[in-house]
């Protein structure tokens, strides 16, 4: 209390009442990042920026919408037609949900490269995996609200997917729906949870994200430990003040950012039926499946595995586990070298397997399956899971390059 | 007042409040997880619904609504129903042991009366709506064909083998109010 009594003017006043200070300094002007920050390293601020245009347009888009059987569809038809702005607000939202999760696969995809869930980031890495399974529950439960086929169908695909649980199953989809089909009571909860639950707990995470992040400080391109390495200050040698040093970077990668998604928000916003799928353009009807249902882009990587496996059970164990597989990382990985620019062959090739089969996967999940498709849907599935068997076998004795001891 | 903590006391204090908070906990959220449950409205929306069957041509197919889902009821010419015996072996689940329909229906045709098949139209996989393919062809014998994943079923709604769906499409209770009117979610009289 004493040293924040010194302070004077406002800032002294507040200071001695609330840490404003102190957070700046821990988080911002003080918190030091290693200084060899590449083009991976954009993707958490830019993840931070999406969700503040989510938070934001989402907000605003409650404000017309109808969480309403009869009167969803038509509340985004107005919304697009006839509220001022409403269709740059609406494309924004949509466009952002994509944007969202390609910032988030990069984000994971660096995590992976630099060996950033290795210890001492365990925690790190657990939170993120949350922050991504309530991204993935809270765009599944944004894509019924517009009450179009896909969204409809979709829904309806995935909340039997609880179906095949043994015993409580049925009595699980009736829970979950509130009726004995997808409904106007699904819609509405679907709602409440969507603007409301889901945001709340992402808010949460990833403010648990950044604490421990902060905590023991960030993984770098070279996975060498700054903190080893500090001069006569206790300040990390190969360490600079994030503010302004990465704030400054990071408007650069925001802006490049902002140029991309503003190409899509304008030109080309259902993105050919990826971001915005054309079957849902048709209000829902209960009676008739769309020809071919495919959930969003983001989803079809694990769609395509639950549709490789023959057996209803098995396929949507397969499928669950692909993510849960991911929570694990920090103990599959039993290596000490964390940058892939140290680390063995072996460990660069299972790299390609894994990035080969996602992508694979993801344009397969996107198809009606044949039976050539189905085919290459199990060899990635295999892939995929390969790459997580293969890194527990490769990285007990793995032959790595010598780490430096500094940031190079 | 004695200085002296009594630890045993302390711990047992300790214990006990945990356990009632835990219980109260659990008991407060059984009416927030309960409001989920299908409400009484919904659940009334579920009386059994009249469908009139009397101009129903052999081959087609009419899509009546029942609890919110389509009920299909398919009028089976003679070839369709010949067709039933020729695809036992292509079968996974021939004599209707592990899918739902009431006793009346555990039977080849899987309906009170041969001509008509009624059956829910939700495929037993993940409730997509499969489409009717009257056509016999040399590849397919008819019947359904779901184009979520592929999956597909006879003129009596039986699933072929190695295909995703688990089971045979479910029968939903049904009798014949007279020739011409079904009624659909109710047993009556056999």
């Amino acid at each position: 209390m004493s040293e924040n009594q010194t302070g004077k003017g406002l800032l002294g006043w507040i200071d001695a009442r609330f840490p404003l200070t102190k957070m700046y300094e821990e988080h911002l002007s003080k918190y030091y990042a290693p200084k060899n920050f590449n083009f991976w390293y954009f993707f958490g601020s830019l993840a931070l920026l999406v969700l503040v245009i989510q938070i934001v347009t989402g907000i605003f888009l409650t404000m017309h919408y109808k969480p309403d059987g009869d009167m969803a569809f038509a509340s985004v038809e107005y919304i697009m037609r006839d509220v001022d702005w409403g269709w740059l607000i609406r494309y924004l939202h949509s466009t952002g949900a994509s944007a969202f999760f390609i910032v988030v696969y990069l984000h994971m995809f660096r995590a992976l490269i630099y060996g950033s869930y290795q210890k001492p980031r365990e925690l790190i890495w657990l939170f993120g995996m949350f922050i991504f399974l309530a991204l993935m529950a809270e765009a599944f439960m944004g894509y019924l609200l517009p009450w179009g086929q896909m969204s409809y169908w979709g829904a309806q695909v995935i909340i039997s997917l609880f179906g095949a649980i043994p015993w409580v199953g049925d009595e699980l989809t009736l829970w979950i729906r509130g009726d004995f089909v997808i409904s106007d009571a699904t819609l509405n909860r679907f709602f409440a949870l969507h603007v409301v639950a889901v945001p709340l707990v992402l808010l949460m995470l990833v403010v648990m994200h950044i604490l421990a992040l902060h905590e023991v400080g960030s993984n770098n391109p070279d996975g060498v430990e700054i903190k080893k390495n500090k001069d006569e200050n206790g300040i990390p040698l190969d360490g600079i003040p994030f503010h302004p040093y990465y704030t400054v970077k990071d408007i650069v990668g925001t802006v490049v950012f902002l140029i991309f998604f503003s190409v899509v928000v304008f030109f080309m916003p259902e993105m050919g039926g990826y971001f915005l799928e054309h079957a849902n353009f048709v209000p829902a009807n209960q009676f008739k499946t769309p020809e071919h249902i495919a959930p969003v882009w983001y989803f079809t990587p694990f769609y395509a595995i639950l549709r490789a496996i023959p057996d209803k059970l098995t396929g949507v164990i397969a499928m669950f586990a692909a993510i849960a597989v991911l929570f694990f990382m920090p103990w599959i990985d039993r290596g000490k070298v964390k940058s892939v620019r140290y680390r063995s062959g072996a460990f660069k090739l299972l790299l390609v397997v894994l990035v080969v089969s996602f992508i694979g996967l993801g344009y397969l999940g996107a198809l009606p399956a044949t039976e050539t498709r189905t085919m290459f849907a199990r060899l990635f599935s295999i892939g995929y899971f390969g790459f997580f068997v293969g890194l527990w076998w490769i990285s007990k004795n793995e032959t790595t390059k010598t780490v430096p001891e500094r940031v190079q | 007042m004695s200085s002296e903590v009594d630890n045993s006391r302390r711990r047992f204090l300790t214990a006990g409040t945990v356990v009632v908070g835990a219980v109260g906990t659990v008991m407060v959220a059984v009416p927030f997880l309960k409001s989920w449950s299908p409400s009484a409205r919904a659940k009334t929306a579920g009386a059994p619904v009249e469908a009139n069957i009397g101009k129903l041509a052999p081959g087609q197919q009419i899509i009546v609504k029942w609890r919110g889902k389509p009920v299909w009821v398919v009028r089976r010419d003679a070839k369709a129903l010949a067709t039933l015996s020729k695809v036992v072996d292509e079968l996974r689940d021939v004599d209707s042991n592990e899918s739902l329909q009431p006793d009346y229906a555990k039977n080849e045709h899987r309906s009170r009366k041969p001509e008509f098949l009624i059956i829910e139209g939700i495929c037993t996989h993940l409730g997509c709506s499969p489409t009717y393919r009257p056509e016999i062809t040399t590849d397919f014998q008819g019947g359904f064909f779901c184009p979520c994943h592929g999956s597909k079923f006879d003129f009596a709604g039986r699933v072929y083998s190695g295909v995703p769906a688990p089971t045979n499409l479910t029968v939903p209770p049904h009798y014949f109010v007279s020739d011409d009117v079904l009624l659909i979610g109710e047993d009556g009289v056999a």
